[in-house]
């Protein structure tokens, strides 16, 4: 298997999610695309640790897939608290900076 | 075999992300977004990455999705969006995706990212970087040498991001008691 086919399915995965962002209005699914793109890019991250034969692509995966956990627990609370704001979690209803 | 495994996973992947992408419903994305993490979970293993394979199964699918279903089960929304499209929006977003999506294809069909994967050796490789090894051992050994620094700044990124949360939770609304939960919603 070459390396173009890792390379390539990474990058359709990550369009996948970036249609996903600008796509949707719920933030929630905005959120799970967010995780797709860096899901994608821990594909390719995995690939090209294996082309190169070197570790350190692979334990930045695991610092990758950390900081996307804390990424995603610190979003849904900010989620939680738009919803206890305007009742909605569609980014319809945010449109104008309120103090 | 090896390429029959990984057009089945790739196709795995791909659909339940598009699938995440067209859910009409948040729960059947979250679904979906399972499966598409269990389908790279899969790449991974085919890499030969088994220790991020189940890490992935772990972490990401096991406790993220979870949290994203306690999350959409919390916020009780009508699953339906507005049906009136914005085909300005639709348009230039499919136009950048296929643009993005065709120029990452056409740049990594290069020759240069044409060669064959190589196969696990104990050699070390050139560079000066950590041996590739499927063993659970030498990422161990990598997070705690090499890489000690960044196994503490990031356990030190967890600890804020667990102190942001509980301070984003609280309920801030006039007329929330420090750990009540108001009677009625606030009137806007």
């Amino acid at each position: 298997m070459m390396l173009s086919h890792y390379l390539i399915a990474s990058g359709i995965l990550f369009s996948i999610g970036f249609l996903g962002v600008l796509l949707r209005k719920n933030t929630l699914i905005v959120l799970m695309s967010l995780e797709l793109m860096l899901n994608a890019v821990n594909l390719l991250f995995v690939a090209f640790s294996r082309y190169n034969l070197s570790l350190d692509g692979s334990i930045f995966v695991f610092f990758s897939i950390t900081v996307a956990a804390a990424e995603v627990a610190v979003g849904l609370a900010i989620v939680v608290a738009l919803f206890r704001l305007k009742q909605t979690v569609f980014v319809d209803a945010f449109t104008e900076m309120k103090n | 075999m090896h390429d029959i495994i990984f057009y089945f996973l790739v196709a795995l992947t791909a659909l339940s992300s598009l699938s995440v992408v067209l859910a009409r419903n948040p729960v059947n994305g979250a679904m979906s977004m399972i499966l598409a993490l269990v389908g790279t979970a899969g790449l991974f293993a085919l890499l030969g990455s088994y220790m991020l394979a189940a890490l992935q199964i772990l972490v990401y699918a096991g406790a993220v999705m979870v949290l994203f279903v306690f999350i959409i089960m919390l916020i009780d929304i009508p699953a339906t969006e507005t049906r009136k499209r914005d085909w300005g929006t639709l348009v230039a977003a499919i136009l950048s995706v296929i643009t993005l999506g065709g120029g990452l294809t056409f740049l990594f069909l290069a020759p240069e990212f044409r060669q064959v994967m190589p196969e696990i050796t104990a050699a070390v490789s050139d560079g000066g970087g950590l041996a590739f090894s499927s063993q659970a051992v030498a990422y161990g050994s990598g997070l705690m040498g090499k890489y000690m620094l960044l196994v503490q700044v990031v356990g030190f990124l967890l600890l804020i991001a667990m102190i942001g949360v509980i301070v984003i939770s609280k309920d801030l609304r006039p007329g929330a008691a420090a750990g009540k939960e108001p009677t009625t919603p606030p009137s806007n």
